[in-house]
């Protein structure tokens, strides 16, 4: 079409993009860790599985907020939808864990794409207002819905078979831990295949400048759609292992605080690198695990202390001195950029 | 007679009670260079925007090789060949000067719904956006995130999107203002090499630039056009001068 | 029916009380809030512990709960929103939530977790029994705040020159600057107000939809519809929001007990899908 353009092709720089979604040595070092954790750490696999499940927890809000630039406080909707779906296919289809989180995928994924509509036209306030109403709104629904859900009580009952007809979970929570560790791994595969394919070229593109998207024929709403139904997806799955691994759901997976810790974890972890949720998690735990010990009621206040002080301080900086404390690369790390969807105030 | 790359047809759009785009029928012809020109709020901006979908007239309709566009959004637009550049830069501040290109590139011939294949894995993406690069000035700064790229790159970068979206009809919004002149030459350059199967609306307030590109000139004066004519025509339309000259006087 | 429409409208307008500050703070000079709940649930708990423990008639209670939340409002406004107003919503998202979470656990720790209530002077209770609907009189006081704190605002705003200064700071703070207008200032009085109004709000609402530490983020989704439904562009689309979400709640939770509390959700999306920039909104 334009000989002017084509004629001059050279292609010695081609290869960036494909280097971009190879596996970093800091990436092998993380799975390591985690896995040597599984024989170094033997008491400690009901508190593992807990930190790989809201790993994975948080890489779905990672998805929508790190890559697309949506701002959500209801994450937790989708996490409660998993864990009620994982639960009832217990109790009333079958015990195997493997449908049961396809099935908990499927419905989580089903009322992301419902919803998702709801946050394609306006601001990050509209935005919070909705993600904050949907999850109150399903909250309600399962609270009322005592028949179904067991309401306040909690659903009870649970009872899930052998992991692929063969391992059993035991009370120590070894195979909860490889269960989830296994499904976080190749949540974040999967992950990383779709933030780095032309899909998630395209959704940094529409975080970083909507307009200029749609004038380089992006069809944004479409692909937020599809980007908000995929987040909720993981978050489902998510809730679903927790109802497994735990046997038990009951209201609080609808909680704000559910979506609130997420979005903080994310944040201590740092957005749009897909790991952040891993990081985020472990040291949430970490923090909860200390202060909690401290003052069990009460600790939500060090919490808050803790983002406050985050916040005032400037988290750029903070969490990148603690990555560059760590050795992770700054180009990996910078919540900075990548809020760039985040308007500024005028 | 062929059909007109682009035409409006009594286009209208209302503010509240200001009329910002009054009765507009534009036509551009195949192939051809056509300046848009007015003095500063006469509505070309507005006028772009209807024409890209950003906006939608109150009523009148918008037709891209006869066909009837209004009902698509920007990116349908886009689809078919109606390529806007931006007269503020409107880059994606944290992605590369590759990934940029790359991505316009491959969201022209329909891979951006592909979440599974890695951006760079195909061949011709690749290859296009460094050709693009190249014919752009942009290959020392092809990893380079655009945030960061001087403010002639910047506009380099933005016009060279544009191309990568493979043009029917181009729409520059001020490609060159405030552009170093190094720069300003190579933009000029490219604009002048552009092939004739692309037809060009330029909107711009260099009278040098409008006058040595333009066959034709539109002018548009509070939301509605004044005449339109060749460049000689227009140069020397007394009704032209005063809006000039007036709007000389005010500054 | 006439006096369960009332009733809604007592709580729209006790909802209004609460948010109006939150309309301005957030709405016209764009940081976005959570914590705003916070600052009722102070000034409720300031008019318990002023009722219970001091025994200050009521009504000399209000102003005092509202001075308090003012005086701490602008005080955390002078310390730690205003380094904010120039970061991006994340960051003023995580800071308020921070400071709900701080006060949630400290109102927890210092008060307990249990309802707070007390006892309203003889005049307030009872109700007035009109032909067509009997009317509470203390929710006829709330009305009647809620009309008249909409008016003084509304006057405020539109008609003293310290509300066309705070305009013009919110439309452009560079120029505002430029025109020698100190907007520090200005958004410290402004955020003081909108936190006392809340603290009002909140002493007013212990009567009706009660009080205890998880205020902040039981009313957080109320907020926030009331201002994202109201729209942005002044007071009067918050008053109807409130009105019609007062209205909607109330008539809901009476007329189907079952399902009704999932009626300000319905309304929340209805309009959201009809009017995404809010009730008055202009046409683009």
């Amino acid at each position: 079409m334009h000989p002017a353009i084509q004629m001059t092709g050279r292609s010695r720089n081609t290869s960036f993009l494909v280097e971009q979604s190879r596996s970093g040595l800091a990436e092998l070092a993380v799975w390591t860790i985690l896995l040597l954790a599984m024989f170094l750490a033997p008491g400690r696999h009901q508190l593992l599985s807990e930190i790989a499940i809201v790993a994975l927890f948080v890489l779905s809000l990672d998805l929508i907020m790190g890559y697309a630039g949506i701002v959500s406080l209801g994450q937790a909707a989708f996490f409660g939808v998993g864990a009620y779906s994982a639960g009832l296919v217990a109790i009333y289809v079958t015990s195997d864990p493997v449908i049961g989180l396809l099935v908990s995928a499927a419905a989580a994924g089903l009322v992301g794409f419902a919803t998702s509509f709801l946050v394609l036209r306006g601001s990050d306030l509209t935005r919070l207002m909705v993600t904050i109403g949907v999850t109150s709104l399903l909250g309600e629904i399962a609270n009322k819905a005592t028949g179904i859900t067991g309401g306040a009580d909690g659903l009870q009952g649970i009872s899930i078979g052998p992991l692929l007809g063969l391992i059993p979970f035991d009370l120590y929570g070894t195979t909860a831990y490889g269960y989830s560790l296994a499904i976080l791994f190749l949540g974040i595969v999967l992950a990383r295949r779709i933030v780095g394919s032309s899909f998630g070229l395209s959704l940094r593109a529409i975080r970083d400048n909507q307009l200029r998207a749609s004038a380089v024929g992006i069809p944004v709403n479409a692909r937020l759609v599809a980007i908000y139904t995929i987040s909720s997806v993981y978050a489902g799955v998510a809730g679903a292992l927790m109802a497994q691994t735990t046997q038990f759901v009951s209201l609080d997976v609808f909680d704000f605080h559910r979506s609130a810790d997420a979005l903080l974890m994310l944040v201590i972890g740092g957005t749009g690198y897909l790991y952040g949720g891993i990081i985020g998690a472990g040291v949430f735990k970490l923090i909860q695990s200390v202060l909690s010990d401290a003052t069990p009621q009460y600790w939500h206040f060090w919490l808050g202390l803790l983002l406050v002080v985050l916040v005032q301080v400037g988290r750029t900086r903070v969490i990148r001195s603690i990555a560059n404390l760590l050795g992770l690369g700054p180009r990996q790390i910078s919540p900075q950029a990548n809020d760039a969807k985040m308007s500024q105030p005028r | 007679m062929s059909t007109n790359a682009l035409e409006t047809r009594q286009l209208v759009k209302r503010f509240g009670g200001i009329t910002a785009t009054d009765n507009v029928s534009f036509t551009l012809e195949q192939g051809s260079r056509h300046a848009l020109i007015g003095p500063n709020g006469a509505g070309k901006t507005t006028f772009i925007n209807l024409l890209t979908g950003v906006l939608n007239p109150t009523s009148g309709c918008v037709l891209l090789n006869g066909e009837d566009i209004s009902g698509l959004g920007i990116h349908g637009r886009v689809r078919r060949g109606l390529v806007r550049t931006f007269q503020i830069n409107q880059l994606f501040p944290t992605l590369t000067v590759l990934e940029t290109l790359a991505l316009a590139v491959s969201e022209r011939d329909g891979f951006g719904r592909n979440p599974w294949r890695p951006a760079g894995s195909r061949h011709g993406i690749m290859k296009q956006a460094s050709a693009l690069a190249d014919t752009f000035l942009l290959t020392d700064v092809l990893r380079n995130i655009a945030s960061s790229l001087s403010y002639g790159q910047q506009r380099l970068l933005e016009i060279a999107v544009a191309f990568a979206s493979r043009p029917k009809v181009l729409l520059l919004d001020e490609p060159a203002a405030g552009v170093p002149e190094h720069d300003r030459a190579t933009i000029l350059d490219v604009l002048a090499s552009l092939p004739r199967d692309v037809s060009v609306v330029l909107i711009e307030h260099d009278m040098d630039l409008v006058f040595s590109f333009a066959d034709m000139i539109t002018v548009l004066v509070s939301g509605s056009v004044l005449t339109r004519g060749s460049a000689d025509q227009v140069s020397s339309d007394p009704r032209v001068k005063a809006v000039y000259l007036g709007e000389a006087e005010h500054e | 029916m006439l006096t369960i429409l009332f009733d809604g409208v007592a709580y729209g307008m006790l909802l209004f009380v609460l948010a109006c500050g939150l309309a301005v703070t957030l709405g016209l000079m764009n940081f976005v809030n959570l914590a705003h709940g916070a600052f009722a649930m102070t000034g409720g708990y300031v008019t318990t512990v002023l009722l219970n423990d001091w025994h200050v008639p009521f009504l000399m209670a209000l102003p005092i709960a509202f001075l308090a939340t003012a005086m701490l409002g602008l005080l955390l406004e002078r310390t730690l929103y205003v380094r904010l107003y120039t970061c991006g919503h994340l960051d003023q998202v995580l800071f308020s939530i921070g400071i709900v979470f701080m006060s949630v656990a400290a109102v927890t720790y210092f008060m307990g977790s249990q309802q707070q209530s007390f006892q309203l002077p003889a005049f307030l209770q009872g109700r007035f029994e009109l032909e067509l609907l009997s009317v509470g009189r203390y929710r006829a006081l709330v009305v009647a705040m809620g009309v008249a704190i909409l008016i003084i605002l509304q006057v405020i705003l539109m008609k003293t020159s310290f509300g066309s200064r705070l305009r013009a700071a919110v439309d452009d703070r560079r120029v505002a600057r430029g025109l020698g207008i100190s907007v520090g200032p200005i958004f410290s009085l402004t955020f003081a107000i909108g936190s006392g109004l809340a603290g009002l709000g909140g002493a007013l609402g212990v009567e009706i939809v009660g009080l205890d530490p998880n205020f902040p983020l039981k009313f957080m989704i109320y907020f926030l519809i009331v201002v994202t439904v109201g729209g942005t562009s002044g007071l009067i689309g918050p008053f109807l929001a409130s009105l019609l979400l007062g209205i909607a709640d109330v008539a809901g939770k009476y007329y189907l007990p079952d399902t009704g509390s999932f009626a300000i959700y319905t309304l929340m999306i209805v309009v959201l899908l009809m009017r995404p920039q809010g009730l008055l909104s202009k046409a683009q």
